[in-house]
């Protein structure tokens, strides 16, 4: 296990929630230490994203307690839960699509700073970071998938979060573009010590960041470890693996 | 306080009105339900047709429990014709430029009725307008009572519609998933252009009974579509039997707001109950929870 | 002072040099018909950029800002016909009237998740529930009407804002001039960006950091705020005052028309909007009594299918075809050196 002996970074410890008798989360629990790359894998449908809109503080839990940096923030408002540390993105990307790929980002960067300019110089070094500096002057709306997701993680690193959330940032991207995104990751964790935690569909990125995974399935948690163990685990392999993503 | 048969007078008045406010929400309902479009000229296209119902009425003596299916005809057809002509290519636009568009045809309509019938009132009088049934204690007005009754038949008909008939569960179909309707190969287009048209029947028929009961200037387009807006909020945007429900209370109220209080100080009552429904069950009473 | 106009180009700065140096000659240009339409667009000028804060920025639609301008103008009317107090001192009153106003409605429909159409429709209820409350309102006139007292001024007294249309029409160009700066400012402002964002996304808004709730509430009594002075100026101007006029739904539609056929969220287009507007509900009206069509209702539904014309052409408003078209806009934003 990595970074034994820390104290976790953000902890979860059985969170449930349920929707009109959907047990969406079933007593979940699980920690994340800083500076680790977590991911959260599991069919759709596992309850990925309701645990992921808990920790965030769109829902508040049924039970169970989340805690982020020592502190209690299940069941916070999302802006308060941001301004602690934690940023987000969507799974369905939510740009601001009037505004400039720029102003996008300095919204998140004005979380943390007092005035506009510094901000600005701030989401430029975001920018650059995330390969878009090129485009800052183009309108959110106008770009392509792959550079909405990109531009969802800018918007949400420039908060400076301590941990930061992605929500399926690989989905819908072809291969190369994949890579990409898992090299700025990868570049980010290690440069900055930026502790992610990440749902995530496609194998070949999780398998490339994280270093310990956890299985939801209907909601429970099936299997934990790392990707080594969890990739060899049965049960992970009937309910969700399938025969595909073995070999 | 007044005597107990006046009120309970006044309280039935207030409910047979209030059916036909209801069907003429229902046209609201029926639009926003489907189209996600507000209607901001709703009431101007019930004043059209109070107009016409009188037209009729005093130009050929056509009585306006007859006059309202032609009445209803006509504005389908209106009302189809502006959807597919014009508003279609505004279901996706922000709500403010789709409310400066319907604005634009109020203000039109309001002003050709001023310039072809002045500003003045204008009502019809039937041969039964002060005919009265009496229920024991209570008398009821025979316009309203018919007036009332044509309401909720076109109500029937139209349940009837989007219950039984393969259209009518189209644009259900339409209503509850916009994406699914496209995908099955639904012609989205052509359901919605039909949805405004029935909408717009509703306002046809209630306008042409409502002359009976009141009568109308150019100048209450207005407010008979704040009307509409509050009853269909308060019953549940989106709900049929909801929209007949609010206009039935939107009608008690202002007939007890009016013997109680002062007739001019009526709608601050409907607007109050407004403002109550929207803080403490903004889905409405009838209406599903949404989000 | 040349950041602030960093965004303009050469061009866009010498047009509105330009602009503003004819709008300041007016007086000594125009006859005393012209000089009372150009109040009358400064009023739409002056109030559609107050509406253009809460729902162009913000993005918050209000259908009911003939409430702050009805409120403004009884409050500064009732005091000045009641107490004598001038109008300047009647603002420091009427203003934060309207913003408690705008902060009541903004409280219950932010606190109760009432969005969208339904807080539009909330704008306007309260709009109409004022209206009949003022009917019924007896100390100030109720619907019999609140007047001020007339009477012809030899000199123009700025202190009490007696006077002649000249007077008038520097007060209200004062006042959009002030207006244009202020919203100029905010909208560059760390609460301009929070503003948009809420916008064009409230999850995504608040999702990073922002507290929505807090940030339209500003919006909400800026808005209301701004409105007010409008108000006051038009409870002077006209020396009149009615509920049936002053809290009608028609008027807080005329409010909003301009700023939207102008351009919802942009600076300029509350101000063409007037322009565009005014001047064409005016022209119709001169050209429609020289070619003898002069029924009532003739005139508004020339407007209506002008308005209609342009929704359907530009519905974006006019402004951002017109910036592109003049190219007073720089393309590049402006970029700080590391």
């Amino acid at each position: 296990m990595t970074a034994s002996g820390a104290a976790p970074l953000l902890k979860v410890e059985g969170v449930s929630r349920r929707f009109t008798g959907l047990l969406a989360v079933d007593r979940v629990s699980f920690s994340v230490p800083p500076g680790e790359i977590f991911a959260v894998i599991g069919p759709n449908g596992a309850g990925k994203t309701t645990l992921f809109n808990l920790i965030a503080g769109v829902f508040a839990p049924d039970s169970g307690s989340i805690t982020f940096d020592g502190d209690a923030i299940g069941g916070l408002p999302p802006d308060q839960v941001c301004r602690r540390g934690v940023g987000r993105t969507f799974q369905i990307v939510k740009p601001f699509p009037g505004l400039t790929v720029e102003e996008n980002v300095v919204v998140g960067a004005l979380l943390r700073r007092p005035d506009v300019d510094t901000a600005r110089d701030h989401a430029h070094a975001v920018l650059r970071r995330l390969d878009l500096f090129d485009k800052r002057t183009q309108k959110a709306g106008a770009l392509t998938l792959p550079d909405r997701k990109r531009l969802e993680v800018a918007r949400a690193l420039a908060t400076d979060p301590k941990l930061l959330l992605l929500d399926e940032v690989m989905a819908g991207l072809r291969p190369t573009e994949t890579d990409r995104m898992v090299g700025i990751l990868r570049d980010l964790n290690r440069e900055t010590g930026l502790t992610i935690l990440l749902i995530e569909h496609v194998m070949r990125a999780v398998m490339a960041l994280a270093s310990h995974i956890l299985v939801l399935h209907h909601g429970a948690t099936i299997a934990e470890g790392s990707p080594q163990q969890v990739v060899r685990d049965p049960a992970v392999i009937q309910s969700y693996l399938g025969a595909e993503a073995v070999h | 306080m007044p005597p107990i048969d006046l009120i309970l007078n006044v309280a039935v008045g207030g409910i047979l009105t209030g059916l036909v406010y209801g069907l003429m929400a229902l046209g609201l309902s029926v639009i926003f339900g489907v189209i996600r479009v507000v209607n901001f000229a709703h009431g101007e296209m019930m004043t059209v047709a109070m107009f016409l119902a009188f037209s009729a009425f005093t130009a050929f003596g056509i009585d306006p429990l007859l006059s309202l299916i032609p009445i209803a005809a006509l504005l389908f057809a209106f009302g189809y014709a502006m959807q597919a002509g014009l508003i279609n290519d505004f279901v996706n636009k922000p709500e403010h430029t789709q409310f400066i568009l319907l604005v634009a045809v109020a203000i039109i309509l309001v002003n050709v009725l001023l310039m072809i019938f002045g500003p003045d009132a204008r009502g019809v009088q039937t041969d039964y307008s002060f005919d009265s049934f009496e229920v024991g204690k209570l008398i009821i007005d025979a316009t309203k009572a018919y007036a009332a009754l044509a309401a909720v038949l076109v109500a029937v008909v139209l349940f009837a519609f989007f219950r039984f008939t393969l259209i009518g569960q189209a644009i259900r179909a339409c209503a509850d998933n916009y994406t699914g309707a496209l995908v099955v190969g639904l012609d989205v287009k052509r359901l919605y252009a039909l949805t405004f048209g029935i909408g717009a029947a509703c306002v046809g028929a209630a306008g042409a009974v409502l002359v009976l009961i009141t009568d109308v200037t150019p100048a209450l387009g207005p407010s008979y579509t704040l009307q509409a807006f509050i009853i269909v909020i308060i019953g549940g945007l989106g709900s049929m039997p909801g929209a007949l429900l609010g206009g039935v209370l939107i009608g008690l109220t202002e007939a007890l707001a009016g013997l109680f209080f002062t007739p001019s100080a009526k709608s601050m009552f409907a607007v109050a109950a407004l403002v109550l429904v929207l803080l403490l069950r903004p889905q409405g009473i009838m209406g599903k929870r949404q989000r | 002072m040349t950041g602030l106009f960093s965004e303009l180009s050469k061009r866009g700065i010498v047009l509105l040099v330009l602009l503003l140096a004819l709008m300041l000659a007016a007086p000594f240009l125009a006859n005393d018909y012209l000089l009372t339409v150009l109040i009358l667009i400064l009023y739409f000028a002056f109030t559609g950029q107050a509406w253009n804060v809460m729902m162009g920025f913000a993005g918050q639609l209000s259908l009911g800002h003939a409430l702050y301008v009805g409120l403004a103008s009884y409050v500064a009317a009732a005091l000045f016909v009641r107490f004598g107090v001038g109008p300047w001192i009647g603002m420091l009153v009427a203003v934060p009237v309207a913003v408690i106003a705008g902060a009541i409605i903004g409280f219950l429909a932010f606190r109760f998740r009432v969005g969208g159409v339904y807080f539009a429709i909330l704008t306007i209820a309260f709009a109409e529930f004022t209206r009949v409350g003022f009917d019924h309102f007896s100390y100030v006139g109720g619907s019999g009407g609140l007047f001020l007292p007339v009477s012809q001024y030899t000199s123009n007294d700025l202190v009490n804002l007696r006077g002649n249309p000249t007077m008038f029409y520097y007060v209200i160009l004062a006042m959009t001039l002030g207006a244009w700066l202020l919203c100029r400012w905010l909208l560059r402002s760390r609460l301009g960006y929070f503003w948009q964002a809420i916008r064009e996304d409230e999850d995504a808004a608040r999702a990073l950091g922002i507290d929505t709730f807090r940030c339209k509430m500003i919006a909400v009594m800026i808005s209301a705020g701004l409105t007010a002075p409008a108000g006051v100026f038009t409870a002077f101007y006209y020396n009149n005052l009615f509920p049936e006029q002053v809290f009608n739904m028609g008027r807080s539609i005329e409010i909003i028309l301009g700023p939207i056929i102008g351009g919802v969220g942009t600076l300029f287009g509350p101000i063409l909007g007037a322009f565009l507007l005014t001047g064409l509900s005016e022209s119709m009206h001169e050209l429609l009594s020289w070619l003898g069509l002069d029924v009532p209702g003739a005139k508004a539904v020339f407007y209506g299918i002008c308005l209609l014309f342009v929704v359907v052409a530009l519905p974006d408003g006019v402004w951002p075809w017109v910036a592109r078209k003049l190219k007073v806009t720089e393309r590049k934003v402006t970029e700080r050196k590391p």
